[in-house]
């Protein structure tokens, strides 16, 4: 029996004439993690959707088991090949089980379906993933991280033999992580062969067998990781050499900008107090679903508090609704930037005013060329990449969709600035253009409110780590308590164990 | 060869047109070019303002309806709101005496009655989180019965000699509903495009959750969208119990939902919401009015005239999807 699952022998594809991948030949061996990095563009994406059967190859061809095959995604489900996708591809209105054998149901009497059957499968799968998700919550209730365990079981319970991961772990938290791998080893031990999407450097290390590198659309080099160290990966990524990820902490002013006194909420949120000065970089660790972004939520009046003060520059604040969050010089960065941060389907100018507005208002008429102008100052300083001013963010890629996210936040002009997970599903050199567009932030005197499940990001770029537990914190560290273990003990309330 | 390549530029040219854009003025420039050939009478000045008054009392609700559907909502209350309106108007101008000052006072507290009835639908959407198909399907209803009770079952009917001036008036020999329908169209346009209204109200449909989070108010927004409507049903209900005097309390209005949604829907502007035309749905208004004017004029059976609209509608939906 032969060694190689699957094999593709100089495929490239192009796009009306843009060479997007070019001559990619590769051997993915049975029960391997294959690991795949690349900047955004790099062609990892395109790879995979030819594995898939979602695009088809302009040339060359895919081995699949020895045989050449066709692929499309219909062929590519019959001879076992997965795909967790970046994006969720689940129903909201149906619960867990329901999404989990959509378009398999287990029916009994051929007439019914077997709902009890279903439900203890899914309580399987869970309890295989050692997740607390029930069968039968509503996927609309779930958290963005559990929704991923979901689809994680979804695939499983396909019965691959070739399962693909693109980015699995941008919403998963350490613990949720190590149980994702600690799974992806047993799949491996049956035989599933594991091809995986991450930036994450780290984590491509620590699970993958071999990593291949793309960059712009062409093959750079396939090793095994445990010759490679994370630094010559991103190098290789990039195609120069990476000095520093995070810029240097720069000294806070005096000055408070925020203080958040005894705020609770009808929800989770319990007595929270922190305070935040001028020219400082706060960060909110935690586990997901400890209450980070429903704080945040509830300080910019999106969500309503029972008791607690906000006070801003010394003064006592109502903050009621977003509006007045932006008249108070409070900007905020959703997570979710398809679902809260941008509108996909209008151009840069629409979204980058859609806060401010006012600004661009003369004799109650929108002043469009002031509007433009503005919107090209900061393509050129954020150095967003566009086809055309008035293309539709959807023709965007991640990272830059991300830059005009921010840049909508800036133009409130804001004095204090909360950015919830920044970086999430963005190549480094976007985080590294987001990590020093924050220092200049802070160098400038705005005060910065930075949460991330990033432990790595939280380290490198915070003054002082607020950690969270369900809805309280749990401690504020500063200085040297900065550490992966001080915040782990807070965040989860046990002493970590060697993970 | 050469006639190839001049074949295939003519059909890029046609592939690169923005259909968006243009698709429903292409259709009514042919629907206007096939109409004159069909009939000899189609293009006589008395026939085109004819057509161009009817269109304009369900085009003036379309350019309202419009609003709403891109804020993502639907009003399916806007006819019996029409007939309600107008009834109330009449009895006002009987009870003022059917002077000048009559006329005023009714036409205004007509328009704030429209208003406050759209103001009411959008109350219970906005502060209720009721669907707005539910709401305005509700109001549908409860407009007609208060229409049919105030009238006693009877048909309103001004006593004023003047009122008809209104409706059945012309401005250089266009009636004045159309020009009224065109003024509209040019202020509403500028609404849409470039006021802060006319944007946040595309971010409301686009995504709400995306304009909650951009600090929009998201309620008030779709609130003022379904006021809109209200003030256009007003202005309508005025127009039309002007132009017949008389207000029928069981017909009048009646299907005009219908024909206002299909002209938003035929001018471009998606049912999902996010983004539209003003003038598309003015173009939507007379394609319909079109339409119906060539039934007649061909003599087919009234009882046909739905059919064929319905076909009209269902076509320009499916051809929304082609392009999406």
């Amino acid at each position: 029996m032969s060694k190689t699952l699957i094999e593709t022998e100089e495929i490239a594809k192009e796009f009306s004439g843009v060479r997007v991948l070019d001559d990619i030949s590769v051997e993915i061996e049975k029960g391997e993690i294959f690991g795949i990095i690349g900047e955004n563009g790099a062609g990892k994406s395109t790879f995979i959707k030819i594995l898939n059967g979602i695009y088809e190859q302009t040339e060359g061809k895919v081995v699949f088991e020895g045989d050449e095959i066709s692929m499309d995604p219909f062929t590519a489900q019959q001879v076992g090949i997965s795909t967790i996708p970046q994006e969720f591809n689940l129903i909201d209105h149906l619960n867990v089980y329901e999404n989990i054998f959509l378009g398999q149901e287990q029916q009994k009497n051929r007439l019914l379906l077997d709902k009890g059957k279903m439900r203890q499968r899914t309580k399987e799968l869970m309890e295989d993933l050692q997740t607390d998700v029930p069968p039968d919550a509503r996927i609309g209730d779930l958290s963005v991280a559990q929704k991923q365990m979901v689809e994680i079981a979804k695939a499983v319970a396909y019965e691959s033999k070739l399962l693909i991961m693109d980015e699995p772990t941008t919403v998963l938290t350490r613990n949720e992580i190590q149980v994702l791998f600690s799974l992806m080893e047993r799949l491996t031990e049956r035989g599933v062969t594991i091809i995986y999407i991450s930036h994450k450097l780290r984590e491509v290390k620590e699970i993958c067998d071999r990593v291949m590198i793309l960059r712009d659309g062409e093959f750079i080099s396939l090793d095994r990781t445990d010759q490679l160290t994370e630094h010559e990966m991103a190098n290789r990524m990039v195609g120069r050499e990476l000095n520093q990820m995070f810029p240097e902490l720069t000294e806070p002013g005096d000055e408070k900008a925020l203080e958040v006194k005894n705020l609770s909420n009808r929800n989770l949120l319990q007595d929270i107090s922190f305070d935040l000065r001028r020219g400082e970089i706060l960060g909110f660790a935690g586990l997901v679903g400890a209450g980070r972004t429903e704080l945040a939520e509830t300080i910019i009046g999106l969500r309503s508090k029972i008791s607690g003060k906000i006070i801003v520059n010394g003064e006592e604040k109502e903050i009621k609704r977003p509006r007045d969050a932006v008249d108070n010089g409070l900007a905020y960065l959703p997570e979710d930037r398809q679902a809260t941060g941008i509108l996909t389907d209008f151009d840069l100018p629409s979204n980058v005013t859609l806060i401010s507005l006012s600004k661009y208002i003369r004799w109650l008429l929108i002043d469009h060329g002031k509007e433009k102008k503005q919107t090209r100052r900061y393509i050129e300083e954020f150095n967003i990449r566009t086809p055309s001013i008035d293309a539709k963010l959807e023709t965007l890629s991640g990272g830059n969709q991300q830059k005009v996210s921010l840049v909508k936040s800036l133009d409130t002009e804001p004095n204090i600035f909360i950015f919830d997970e920044p970086t999430r599903g963005i190549d480094v050199q976007a985080k590294m253009d987001i990590f020093n567009f924050i220092n200049e932030l802070v160098r400038s005197g705005i005060a910065v409110v930075f949460i991330s499940s990033e432990l790595e990001e939280i380290i490198g770029m915070c003054n002082r780590v607020a950690v969270m537990r369900e809805g309280e914190i749990t401690g504020i560290l500063s200085g040297d308590e900065i550490s992966e273990e001080k915040i782990m003990y807070h965040a989860t309330g046990l002493e970590e164990r060697a993970v | 060869m050469k006639e190839q390549s001049y074949l295939y530029k003519v059909r890029q040219g046609v592939r690169n047109l923005q259909y968006e854009k243009y698709g429903p003025l292409i259709a009514l420039v042919v629907l206007i070019i096939v109409s004159s050939f069909a009939s000899p009478y189609f293009l006589k000045v008395r026939n085109i303002t004819n057509v161009l008054r009817q269109v304009s009392y369900t085009g003036i609700i379309a350019l309202g309806m419009t609003f709403v559907i891109i804020a993502g909502g639907i009003d399916l209350s806007v006819g019996s709101m029409t007939a309600l309106v107008g009834g109330i108007v009449i009895i006002l101008i009987n009870h003022f005496g059917g002077g000048l000052l009559a006329i005023m006072i009714a036409v205004l507290a007509g328009v704030l009655m429209g208003m406050a009835a759209g103001a009411f639908n959008g109350l219970v959407i906005t502060k209720g989180k009721v669907a707005p198909f539910i709401v305005t399907l509700g109001t549908w209803g409860m407009f007609r019965s208060l229409t049919l009770y105030i009238s006693g079952a009877g048909e309103f009917r001004s006593t004023s000699r003047i009122y008809p001036q209104l409706g059945m008036g012309y401005f250089l020999r266009i009636p004045i509903p159309v020009w009224i329908m065109i003024g509209l169209a040019i202020i509403y346009s500028i609404i849409l495009n470039h006021t802060r209204f006319g944007r946040y109200v595309c971010a409301v449909g686009s995504n709400e959750r995306v304009a909650a989070y951009s600090a929009i108010d998201v309620q008030k927004i779709k609130f003022f969208t379904y006021m809109m409507v209200g003030l256009n049903v007003a202005i309508t209900s005025v127009l039309l119990s002007s132009r017949l005097n008389s207000i029928n309390p069981t017909t009048a209005g009646s299907g005009f939902e219908l024909d206002a949604i299909a002209a938003v829907i035929i001018g471009g502007t998606m049912l999902s919401g996010g983004s539209g035309s003003i003038f598309g749905t003015l173009i939507g208004a007379i394609i319909l009015g079109i339409v119906s004017n060539m039934l007649n004029l061909l003599g087919v059976s009234p009882y046909l005239q739905g059919t064929v609209r319905g076909l009209v509608i269902i076509g320009a939906v499916l051809i929304q999807r082609q392009r999406g």
